[in-house]
């Protein structure tokens, strides 16, 4: 019975997008303003009846009713009960119904947090997000139906949920990661409500800019999320892997990092008008590539689903249209809104607009990469592969380009500045960048160019914002005063900057200074590895809730003294027989300790080992959450509710006045 | 000119400057490190270069894993159930690496048609098969049992 509800709401909540798409779009085109007041309450209701769906889906997985197909093949009775719970998005047909509640939750967010926008483009605004929830819920209804039964002839029992995804790091990294793309169409929406209506003003930019701030923030951590969660459990030791479905999650973040840039200068100056509306139909659409890529299975990924040309198919016309549509719509009404406003060459706008062109060129190249297999497949070319080497060497160069402009960007004026004011504020920070670059690569022999780089780099950016940060608190006739004048945004970007000092220094220390080995070991063996001394006391059976393994332990002395005892696993998951490896990792904010195990080797007890000394590769992820951080914290600047506290006086008023 | 054509002009300079530098950087990078996909078949036949890295695919045929006492070295044929290829690979398999189990290696083929692996790619749940495999498959005319079709 549950099922049936469940698939019952979701039928509901298409048919309430149905209406959301069609009905306030006309009331804003025939500014008939009863069928476009009708938009939040219908958001509303999407946003309960998609719940309800989940709640039902979630229930079958709680409650075991294998009678559910998706049930059976993806879930079991050992399975602890929050892994049952996040199995409802460990599998494709789950995780699109977990992709329109994100949607239907981001609706009815802004159908219930903007009191400050006229009616009119509110209407627009959740008519957009309406025809995006009728794609995706006709998806899921269609070609991938989460309700549908095994009946008769249920089985006693499931297959079980992939080990890979039994894991605390995937409960959270899909919903966290949807929250970003789907985020992203709220963006997109604003940008087509402001195409339609032909006005696109610096009111327009301060409502859209929160929205895509947290947006952009939580792709941020979900993104950090997966590579972390690859990292401690495929077993490989590997935190970006360039893998087709990665791109498909990094090409979003890279245009809505253009995008939040661009905004920044079209709510100051009114500048980039047309530019930034592009930006927001860009990420949105990669958005859904990315979805495509994913669900089709036409590149070879460790996400791959278990495949359905139909879903594909269905995706990629769904992208067609988006795409289509949405760029005609550009073409017939950007010249209405593009901005005549003109800057100097010396000037902060340059600077963003610098930003832009790396990062729409970094995204081209990724989207380039990531599609390449595809265009030589599709020419008969032959099945190629396009490697990791391929997007360091085009991708690293880029972002290294970017650091300068984050060290002028912040001290630099608005329209117009001069570049010996620029000198004098790049002295410090150069001076002390190239002392830094220099002496810090001394402490680890041999002595390393790139980590010179990255810390002459980071250091810049670091020192220049220091100075900046500096020079504001001393603005003030005190220091509180001066605190008290830095503005959310400003403290958000700090951060964000900062954050992504941290994953450039991250990033290049690890891959240069990492060591890694492969080895045979036998119980009371020693390995030597950076002035660690990984011995290998023995081996032991554990059993766990849904799985037996074999857990070696290793002892690792530094200098004669302990510092941890790890314990790997090699687990064989009762339900699917499979056979997962489980890192065990020493973590530390200088360096991470990691060992794997492969498989038993030879008769005398011994294992393949996979040891490995990881320098500092935790600042990338500390990196790409105050990244995060310094979004959400930007949005809390009281400009954006500034509006909003004015819009309720005068909704106040108009009470009192009747 | 007018100020703001004046900046357009230059603006459309610097990003054609900007991106053809780029395409300049994403066709050096492309040239080295695309690796193209043979199966078996192809191998046997003598149409995969020798020396230049490549990835061969299929199914890791059934009794062919043999490892090394002293070392870490693992062989196994890989089959489109026509032709199949050795395969070396030193280090740890993927834990969904087994006979019977489709499997794709990138590496270097050398002059006895041994293809020495640096990565091996195995499926990654039970319902999944690398496009690659299914693809090799298809064109020998067998499943993956190594029922012909």
């Amino acid at each position: 019975m549950i099922p049936e509800i469940g698939h019952f709401a979701l039928i509901l909540a298409f048919c309430l997008s149905i209406i959301l798409a069609t009905v306030p779009a006309w009331g804003a085109w025939r500014g008939n303003s009863v069928a476009m007041a009708l938009a939040p309450s219908l958001s509303v209701g999407i946003l309960v009846f998609v719940t309800i769906s989940f709640g039902c889906l979630a229930t079958a997985f709680l409650q075991d009713d294998f009678s559910v197909a998706l049930v059976a093949s993806h879930s079991n009775t050992l399975l602890p009960a929050i892994y049952k719970f996040s199995a409802v998005w460990g599998n494709h047909e789950g995780s699109l119904v977990l992709w329109a509640l994100i949607l239907a939750m981001w609706t009815a967010a802004v159908a219930l947090f903007s009191p400050q926008l006229p009616l009119l483009v509110l209407s627009r605004v959740l008519s957009v997000m309406g025809v995006i929830a009728v794609g995706f819920l006709s998806f899921s209804l269609i070609t991938s139906n989460p309700f549908a039964r095994l009946l008769p002839g249920a089985p006693a029992d499931g297959n079980d949920l992939n080990p890979l995804l039994q894991d605390p790091g995937l409960i959270i990294h899909p919903p966290l990661l949807y929250m970003g793309y789907v985020g992203f169409s709220v963006a997109f929406a604003f940008a087509i409500a402001a195409l339609l209506g032909g006005r696109l003003d610096a009111s327009w930019a301060r409502w859209s800019r929160p929205w895509t701030n947290i947006a952009w923030a939580f792709l941020t951590l979900g993104i950090m999320l997966g590579s972390w969660w690859a990292y401690y459990e495929l077993g490989w030791g590997g935190w970006w892997f360039w893998d087709p479905v990665e791109n498909a999650s990094f090409m979003p973040w890279l245009a809505g990092t253009a995008l939040i840039h661009s905004l920044a200068a079209t709510e100051k100056r009114g500048l980039f008008k047309s530019w930034t509306v592009l930006l927001a139909i860009f990420a949105f659409s990669l958005s859904l590539l990315g979805t495509f890529l994913v669900r089709s299975g036409v590149l070879t990924s460790v996400h791959a689903f278990a495949t359905d040309p139909d879903r594909g198919l269905f995706i990629l016309v769904f992208l067609g249209l988006v795409v289509g549509g949405s760029l005609t719509l550009y073409a017939v009404r950007a010249p209405a809104v593009s901005s005549r406003v003109s800057f100097a060459w010396v000037s902060r706008e340059s600077l963003l607009l610098f930003n832009n062109v790396v990062f729409l060129v970094a995204t081209l190249t990724v989207l380039f990469g990531t599609l390449f297999p595809l265009i030589v497949d599709a020419l008969g070319m032959g099945k190629v592969s396009v490697g990791p080497p391929y997007f360091n060497a085009v991708f690293v160069p880029l972002m290294a380009l970017l650091v300068p402009g984050m060290v002028l960007g912040p001290v630099s004026r608005w329209k117009r500045d001069n570049a010996a004011r620029w000198r004098g504020e790049l002295l410090i920070p150069t001076a002390v960048a190239v002392l830094c670059g220099i002496t810090f690569p001394l402490v680890h022999a041999p002595y390393n160019v790139w980590v010179a780089l990255a810390v002459l780099l980071s250091s810049w950016l670091l020192v220049g914002l220091a100075k900046d940060f500096w020079g504001r608190l001393r603005s003030g006739s005190n220091t509180a005063a001066g605190l008290r004048r830095l503005t959310p945004g400003y403290c958000g970007m700090v951060i964000a900057h900062l954050g992504f000092a941290a994953c450039v220094i991250g990033v290049v220390a690890t891959s240069q200074y990492s060591i890694e080995h492969d080895l045979k070991m036998e119980p009371g063996d020693s390995r030597e590895l950076a002035g660690y001394t990984f011995r290998f006391l023995d081996v032991g059976q554990v059993r766990g809730p849904n799985f037996i393994a074999d857990e070696a332990r290793f002892e690792v002395m530094q200098n004669g003294v302990q510092v941890a005892l790890l314990n790997p696993q090699k687990r064989r998951y009762l339900a699917s027989g499979s056979v997962m490896t489980e890192a065990a990792i020493d973590d530390g904010m200088f360096r991470d300790l990691f060992v794997a195990m492969g498989e038993p080797v030879g008769d005398n007890g011994a294992w393949a080992i996979r040891l490995h000394y990881k320098p500092m590769v935790r600042w990338m992820w500390l990196g790409a959450i105050m990244m995060a951080v310094g979004a959400f914290t930007a949005t809390l600047d009281k400009r954006y509710r500034r509006e909003r506290q004015t819009a309720d006086e005068r909704i106040g008023a108009a009470a009192h006045g009747v | 000119m007018h100020p703001i054509r004046k900046q357009r002009l230059y603006l459309v300079l610097f990003i054609a400057l900007f991106s053809s530098a780029a395409v300049g950087l994403v066709t050096y990078a492309l040239r080295g490190n695309i690796n193209l996909f043979y199966p078996p078949a192809e191998v046997v036949a003598g149409n995969a270069p020798i020396g230049q890295a490549i990835r061969v695919g299929g199914m890791v045929v059934e009794n062919s894993v043999q490892r090394a006492d002293d070392s870490l070295e693992i062989r196994f044929e890989v089959t489109d159930f026509k032709e199949s290829v050795a395969v070396v690979y030193v280090g740890i398999l993927p834990d969904l690496f087994g006979e019977g189990q489709g499997a794709v290696a990138s590496g270097v083929l050398n002059d006895d048609g041994v293809l020495q692996a640096t990565e091996i790619l195995a499926k990654h749940d039970e319902n999944y098969m690398p496009p690659e495999v299914a693809h090799a498959l298809e064109s020998s005319g067998y499943d993956y049992k190594g029922n012909a079709k």
